[in-house]
């Protein structure tokens, strides 16, 4: 079975920024794919050459077995899209905005209805009111919404859950499993680690380049050094201080405590804590912890691409 | 067969959704309406009035030097015309030229001393008239009523001086009687309204056309236009009719208003200028177009749109007459489609003219409309650089 969405050392360039280098992925029909990185990743770069309206400089990138430069014109009508802004009709009503987008696809909202059904039940109270007056996450329901109407075989979605709140960020994931769980191929795109785990798999992009790709749990195997959380009473001055130890890779927060990573390959917690208490941090606790998802994508985003590629 | 009918009647049923929803836009937009709607009418009948030859009133100096019966029967012709307004006299020489620079008065009249004495001995006698000439056209103007005033006082002299009978004086042998053709009361605004109409129906065509497209770059909606099977021609047309039926229906309520307030004759048939309007407005569709294509916010597209609509209307013969350009300048109005129109709209409503009559602007506008749309069409890509 070839896959749904397959790329092959993608590059593209805007001036002098290399926005994609050598960006290679793969991703299996009706599975849930994440592009996890931060805001100049290169991540919309990738969706925007994917839904065919960026031509990359090299390199190669097949959707549902078309290319997307000689074949946008089939992949349009079989994928949904939806940007990272916001773009539809802020003047047309909810109804307005789905009716228009299933007509340009030569569709109707009524014979997809099954599809987008629990979605549009949430806006179906608000049907009459303009688009441009919805909250944050109705807005991207309703995108959604429209992505979905003419049954895409294949959804593109550009950071879908960036400004809107944690409860609807939650369900705009239920609905993205039910999709997937209807045979719909996802490539998804977010700043946020939590949405990671959420993926069948993920890829890690920095400054243009792929860093990784696995399942969540295979992506925290590459994490290999040891980790400890430390807590203690004064946090700022203790990230301060476990930067300053000889063995420290890195130091930083994370919720109430501090993720210390050494440098050796092997390091005892209670080595650590007894230096802390040498250095007058007498209630600080050390405790060896299992690597997250976060913790390896800080990991992999501090060691050099090239070092990576070593090994 | 039968498939080929259907997929037809497929595509232009997205056109008719890509309708709906401009207008729908178009008519939810509470600040664009009344721009559109009201705004154009406002000025067709501020321009129309303003707009004029016409130079009434001029105040007018006089140095009457002689103070006698003829030279007052010469001062009456001049502010009996309506033409003319005194505004002030005065009796010693230097004072004409202060009163030019000081604008009080565009001409000074000087009767010399002895006026009539001269006259009624030599037959002959001069005035002097001197004319604020900063303005040239108004100059002309003014100098042309003096003249008319002066010939006529002139040929009535027999009748004034009596005495005169026996002396010799010469009656001009030709009598030039000037009549204009088409507007024979040369009434500027039956000249000026079919100019203002097409300015008129320009600025909705250009502009409008001009904020469309890149208003949907500006929001972002283009993206997720570009990502749907839509055509190119498709949404070109989508974008396009709209407005070309828009500027078609102000059109139309513009001549309205010039047959039912101003009067203006209508020599012509309708159907010549809605078939030219028809075209012309491809023109300016195509080029609102090709700005929104080559611009990345409606900023750019409005100040770009402004420089063209200043240059075609100061080059369209709508103020100045174009005879009077310099000659380069006269071959680069051959380019310029509003130049065309108004000259269309003039000639089909002051003169009658028929199609044939018009071939020739209306055939340059043909192919202008064909270039454009070409040009517009080719810019617009559905994928981003």
């Amino acid at each position: 079975m070839s896959p749904a969405i397959q790329t092959e050392r993608l590059c593209k360039q805007f001036g002098t920024v290399e926005a994609l280098r050598e960006a290679s992925l793969s991703v299996a029909e009706a599975e849930l794919f994440g592009l996890i990185g931060a805001d100049g990743a290169g991540k919309t770069t990738l969706l925007r050459i994917l839904a065919t309206l960026l031509v990359p400089d090299s390199g190669k990138a097949t959707m549902l077995g078309l290319d997307t430069v000689a074949g946008y014109r089939e992949i349009r009508t079989r994928i949904g899209y939806m940007p990272g802004r916001f773009s539809l009709y802020q003047d047309l009503s909810v109804e307005e905005n789905l009716n228009f987008f299933a007509t340009v696809f030569g569709a109707t909202v009524e014979e997809n209805y099954n599809l987008i059904r629990d979605i549009y039940a949430q806006l179906e109270p608000f049907r009459k009111r303009r688009a441009g007056q919805l909250s944050g996450g109705m807005k991207q329901k309703l995108a959604l919404c429209c992505a979905l109407v003419h049954r895409p075989e294949l959804l593109l979605l550009d950071e879908p859950t960036t400004g809107v709140d944690a409860v609807s960020r939650q369900e705009f994931w239920q609905m993205l499993q039910r999709l997937k769980a209807q045979g719909i191929t996802i490539l998804v795109s977010t700043p946020y680690m939590d949405e990671a785990v959420l993926c069948d798999r993920v890829a890690f992009m920095q400054e243009g380049r792929i860093l990784a790709i696995d399942t969540p749990q295979g992506i925290t195997k590459l994490f290999t050094r040891p980790l400890f959380a430390v807590r203690g009473s004064d946090r700022h001055k203790l990230i301060a201080e476990l930067r300053s130890y000889e063995h420290a890779r890195s130091a930083y927060a994370f919720g109430n405590s501090v993720h210390y990573t050494d440098a050796r390959e092997t390091a005892d917690p209670s080595e650590l804590a007894s230096w802390l208490r040498s250095r007058g941090f007498d209630d600080a606790t050390v405790e060896r912890i299992a690597p997250g998802i976060e913790d390896t994508f800080m990991a992999l985003m501090e060691e050099k691409p090239k070092e990576l590629a070593d090994g | 067969m039968k498939e080929r009918i259907d997929k037809v009647r497929k595509s232009l049923t997205v056109v008719a959704h890509l309708l709906r929803k401009e207008f729908l836009q178009i008519f939810r937009n509470k600040g664009m309406l009344p721009i559109m709607f009201v705004m154009p009418f406002i000025q067709l009948i501020i321009l129309a009035n303003a707009a004029t030859f016409d130079v009434p009133e001029v105040p007018f100096h006089l140095q009457d030097f002689d103070r006698t019966a003829l030279s007052d029967r010469l001062v009456k012709r001049f502010t009996s015309t309506g033409y003319f307004k005194m505004t002030g006299e005065s009796f010693r020489q230097g004072n004409a030229i202060g009163v030019l620079t000081g604008n009080r008065a565009d001409m000074v009249l000087t009767i010399p001393k002895d006026f009539e004495q001269e006259m009624m001995t030599t037959g002959h006698a001069q005035v002097q008239l001197l004319i604020d000439a900063e303005d040239g056209f108004t100059a002309g103007v003014i100098q042309g009523y003096a003249n008319d005033i002066v010939t006529a006082f002139n040929r009535d002299l027999p009748e004034l001086l009596p005495q005169l009978a026996g002396t010799q004086i010469v009656q001009p042998v030709i009598d030039i009687q000037s009549r204009g053709w088409y507007n024979p009361e040369l009434v500027y605004i039956d000249y000026m309204v079919p100019g203002v109409l097409v300015v008129l129906v320009t600025l909705i065509g250009l502009f409008l056309s001009g904020m469309n497209v890149v208003r949907e770059k500006e929001i972002g909606t283009i993206d997720q236009i570009n990502v749907t099977p839509i055509r190119r021609w498709q949404f070109i047309t989508g974008k396009l009719l709209p407005f070309w039926i828009i500027a078609l229906g102000e059109l139309t309520v513009g001549l309205i208003i010039a047959r039912a307030i101003f009067h203006v004759p209508m020599l012509g048939h309708y159907y010549v200028i809605y078939l030219v309007a028809a075209i012309y407005l491809l023109v300016v569709l195509g080029m609102g177009l090709l700005i929104s294509t080559v611009t990345e916010s409606q900023q750019q597209a409005m100040f770009i749109a402004w420089f063209f609509i200043v240059i075609f209307v100061l080059l369209s013969g709508l103020f100045t007459p174009i005879q009077s350009m310099p000659h380069w300048a006269q071959n680069l109005t051959l380019a310029n489609p509003v130049r065309h129109f108004v000259d269309i709209m003039r000639r089909v409503m002051l003169k009658g003219s028929n199609l044939g009559d018009i071939a020739k602007p209306f055939g340059i506008l043909g192919l202008e409309a064909v270039v454009m749309l070409a040009l517009a069409v080719n810019r617009y890509r559905k994928t981003s650089e």
